[in-house]
């Protein structure tokens, strides 16, 4: 009989193993699934429709509710997260069974953001007349994308690249065709030094590669975070958006007292009430979200029918549990246990990150726009100015959850590690089997007398 | 790099109103337009401080670093002080070069133990000197935090990459420590939380007037810390694979250099590029041969020593380091027949080589055509910058990272080319993995593999 790892493969997640003889469960329900996405496809209906519906009012009614709101950053903060939302709605989602769209718009915000950091470069250092600057850029950017991009591919959809001849030797061979790349670009770089712009062109060559370094890296991150189930990129995302609004409108109604020079708008019982605000709606939300399977599976591609599936065995961390109450909760509001998931506990950290840490990524921001005296990084949105201005706190977010999730919440991905089992040699497999069998025994798992095949 | 530098007195004031009088124009450009930019742009703030920093920014650009010091030791002058300068040059670069080769030689000897330190001070070093030009350009010494910051930052990234590699190349100590096994856990977390710490501290410490310095000594930091933190550590993983994938390559860079310095000063008539006058295409050309060459007949007198060939491993059990296995496939002679054309002119019809030989035609052929771009990009940063060294660490050598400059391109190359062809993901870093995850995923690869390794018929399997 002949075992192919490949298969098992796309067994192996995080479902629990019924029995050592079987990988994979047996049936899976082609209708379980389709109340989630039935709900989904009219939201999304709704969601185009309410967008349209508001893109027209806002611009009929802009000019004259700008003469009633004195303060236009106000008017201007309140029409953007009422369209964001409509956006949020109508497109992130999966759509039917076989597109999966976050990823593509992750990489068309990246994109953009990128586009408006380096125009800032150009419009700071007067380079647009510098030879192959905007090619060599926009090149990085390629590169880079490709090489990260090239790394997620090869880990989520191993035996689609296995299946394929030219996928497979693309990802054999991916760091190297990755690197040969950048050293094109590299290259390039070195031999279109001019003589009397030496330092501006170092000059954008580091900036277009810190750019890269935040904005390319941690983009791959949403992605990453993206697959380990979508309730992973929804909830950061929304908390950071729930304290900017909480922390705006504390601030509007009490604040006082300035919080850093930076950004003078902002006030400590705006940064305080926002991170008690963001605390509670992040539990709430989580509650809601973790009741759907679509938002807590990991997103995996399915190879026999060529589209992502959206279906699993909930974690425990998405199954409810009791947990008794400290007695100093229990006293405060008489009851003696609570049933959540344990997801609340986590959203808590991550509730508390977005209100503390993510609000130093907008002073960056802040401080990077007063150090090269631009008013926003682009004008994208009319009112708001560009993409960076609005997803600047999101990207440390963006870190922090991939981090968390690296360290708490999962091991390595198994999928992973049987495919670096299959590229290493025979006797270097040996020497792991022997010490995995070692391991086992000593756990227990293995009978201690290895029977005869 | 292989450029002779003329360090003597008379020839540094001939050669230097050459290079003020072409930066002299930079600079009334630089600053044309960064005083255009200041006014252009002060319609969104109206601050004064706007002009005051363009200003001081353009000044900053019109400096010169201090001109160097010679440094040349008391003893070296006394004996040399008969002949000319450029004799005398070259006498001092002679000198220092073989006393750097044979430090070098010494530290090989003694092995993957002093070679570690050995990469970890060259890079702080050259992160040293890159980040003191970036203070003398922007005359930022007297901004707070920066200097700390920038340390900070060094250790945050070097504690990431260390931590990384130490566990899991010594598995089996982290294993027995409980402290350590802890930190090995939670070891992304806790280098992003120190990291962060670091962040946040930037963004506190800026101060009103010095918003761009200070996002400029930012970046210059980071770009810094991507080019040599990134590169030692792949030094480091390539010196664990093997001591000849460390020594093989570095000592193709330096026959390059002096290769291509030879031959440019005996045959050198067409130059090579703008950046470097001194460079020409002979030198170049009979460079890569020579270094192929150099490189074919020094891989054959490596690959023989098991103490070069072997991984690095680490013996818990004496607490050293240990060179000693079977060597692999690579490293055994075997033999090869020769095409047809080369049958007829030599008359040899095979060949015993080992098969490292033919990989190190590749990293030779790498060390000389590529290799020299690492160069050309240090002295663009130098004439952009205007400084003539990166420092006086090495009398008539220059700074550290003059010496380094192209050996980083090569090692991220070794690294690369390793992953691709030669071996495949760690073994050890894929135990480590499998004990990390759920039992009855390890139960069910353990299944998996028992009957691939059967199948293989590589599996025999013990009674107890």
């Amino acid at each position: 009989m002949t075992v192919d790892l490949v298969q098992i493969s796309n067994c192996v997640t995080r479902k629990p193993i019924p029995g050592l003889d079987t990988y994979c469960p047996s049936q899976r329900d082609p209708h379980r699934n389709n109340f989630c996405f039935h709900h989904i496809y009219i939201l999304q209906i709704l969601g185009s429709w309410t967008q349209m519906f508001q893109i027209m009012t806002y611009w009929s009614i802009r000019r004259p509710l700008l003469k009633c709101i004195t303060d236009a950053y106000s008017f201007n903060f309140i029409t953007f997260y009422i369209m964001f939302g409509g956006f949020f709605l109508c497109t992130s989602v999966i759509y039917k069974n076989d597109r999966f769209l976050p990823p593509l718009q992750v990489l068309c915000v990246q994109i953009k953001c990128f586009h408006e950091i380096i125009t800032i470069g150009y419009s700071v250092y007067h380079s647009y007349h510098l030879p192959w600057f905007r090619t060599l850029s926009w090149y990085f950017l390629l590169c880079v994308n490709y090489f990260f991009y090239g790394e997620t591919v090869t880990d989520y959809f191993f035996t689609l690249v296995q299946r394929e001849e030219p996928l497979r030797i693309l990802s054999k061979y991916h760091r190297f065709i990755s690197f040969a790349l950048y050293l094109t670009g590299f290259c390039m770089f070195v031999l279109s030094l001019v003589k009397k712009h030496y330092r501006l062109q170092f000059y954008m060559f580091g900036w277009t590669h810190v750019t890269l370094l935040i904005i390319v890296t941690q983009s791959h991150l949403i992605i990453h975070n993206l697959f380990e189930g979508m309730i992973w990129f929804i909830v950061p995302i929304s908390c950071v958006i729930c304290n900017d609004i909480m922390a705006y409108m504390f601030g509007f109604f009490f604040g006082r007292t300035p919080l850093i020079k930076l950004s003078p708008k902002k006030t400590w019982e705006g940064f305080i009430g926002g991170f008690f605000a963001t605390v509670v709606f992040g539990i709430l939300l989580s509650y809601v979200m973790a009741g759907y399977r679509c938002f807590v599976c990991p997103v995996e591609f399915n190879s026999d029918s060529n589209s992502f599936t959206v279906d699993c065995e909930p974690s425990e961390l998405f199954q409810l549990q009791d947990y008794s109450l400290p007695a100093a909760l229990e006293s405060l509001t008489g009851w003696v246990r609570v049933r959540m998931y344990p997801f609340q506990i986590h959203s808590i950290a991550l509730s508390a990150f977005a209100s503390i840490v993510g609000p130093f990524g907008g002073f960056f921001a802040s401080g990077f726009k007063r150090a090269f005296k631009i008013k926003d990084f682009a004008n994208t949105i009319p009112g708001h100015g560009g993409i960076m201005d609005r997803f600047d706190c999101q990207y440390l977010m963006a870190t922090f959850v991939n981090v968390y999730i690296a360290s708490f919440i999962r091991g390595p991905n198994p999928t992973k590690v049987i495919q670096q089992l299959m590229a290493l040699r025979l006797d270097q497999q040996l020497h792991i089997f022997n010490s995995l069998k070692a391991h086992l025994t000593e756990k227990g798992l293995l009978p201690a007398n290895e029977e005869v095949a | 790099m292989t450029e002779l530098r003329r360090r003597a007195p008379a020839e540094t004031e001939r050669e230097a109103p050459a290079n003020v009088s072409d930066d002299k124009e930079t600079d009334t450009e630089e600053r044309l337009g960064f005083h255009d930019h200041a006014d252009g742009h002060a319609d969104g703030e109206g601050e004064r401080e706007g002009d005051g920093e363009a200003e001081g920014d353009s000044k900053a650009d019109a400096s010169e670093v201090p001109p160097a010091t010679d440094d040349t030791p008391e003893c070296l002058n006394k004996a040399l002080q008969g002949l000319s300068s450029r004799w005398k040059n070259w006498w001092i670069r002679g000198i220092l070069s073989l006393t750097m080769i044979t430090g070098f030689s010494l530290l090989i000897y003694m092995g993957p133990i002093m070679l570690i330190p050995l990469v970890m001070a060259i890079q702080i070093k050259c992160f040293q000197e890159i980040i003191i030009i970036g203070y003398r350009v922007y005359h930022s010494y007297d901004l707070p935090w920066f200097r700390t910051l920038s340390w900070y930052f060094l250790v945050c990234v070097n504690y990431f990459f260390y931590g990384e590699t130490l566990a899991d190349y010594f598995g089996v100590l982290v294993q027995r420590e409980e402290p350590l096994q802890f930190l090995v856990r939670y070891h992304r977390f806790i280098s992003f939380t120190l990291y962060l710490t670091g962040f946040c501290v930037f963004v506190l410490s800026l101060v009103k007037k010095h918003y761009r310095l200070q996002f400029y000594m930012f970046a210059w930091t980071h770009v810094t810390l991507l080019i040599v933190v990134t590169q030692s550590h792949l030094v480091i993983q390539n010196l664990f694979e093997g001591l000849i994938w460390f020594i093989f390559p570095v000592s193709t860079v330096i026959c390059n250099d002096i290769m291509a310095y030879v031959f440019g000063f005996f045959f050198g008539r067409t130059p090579l590029i703008q950046l470097s006058p001194k460079k020409t295409w002979e030198g170049f050309i009979g460079g890569f041969f020579s270094t192929v060459i150099f490189g074919f007949i020094f891989a054959y007198l490596l690959a023989q020593y098991q103490y070069f060939v072997c991984p690095v491993e680490f013996d818990s059990e004496t607490n050293r380091f240990a060179v000693d296995c079977q060597p692999s496939s690579v490293f055994v002679l075997q033999v090869y027949t020769l095409p047809a054309i080369v049958q007829n002119v030599t008359r040899w019809e095979t060949v015993t080589l080992y098969p490292f030989q033919i990989h190190s035609i590749s990293i030779s052929s790498f060390a000389s055509l590529i290799g020299p771009f690492g160069g050309f990009f240090a002295s663009g940063f130098k004439r952009a910058f205007k400084i003539k060294d990166f420092a006086d660490t090495i009398p008539g050598h220059g700074g550290i990272m003059d010496r380094f400059d192209c050996q980083y391109l090569m090692a991220t190359f070794v690294h690369v080319y390793l992953t691709s062809f030669i071996r495949g993901p760690n073994p050890s870093k894929v135990l480590q993995q499998l004990l990390v995850l759920h039992p009855e995923q390890q139960l069910s690869i353990f299944n998996a593999l028992r009957s691939h390794l059967r199948e293989k018929g590589v599996y025999q399997p013990v009674l107890y």
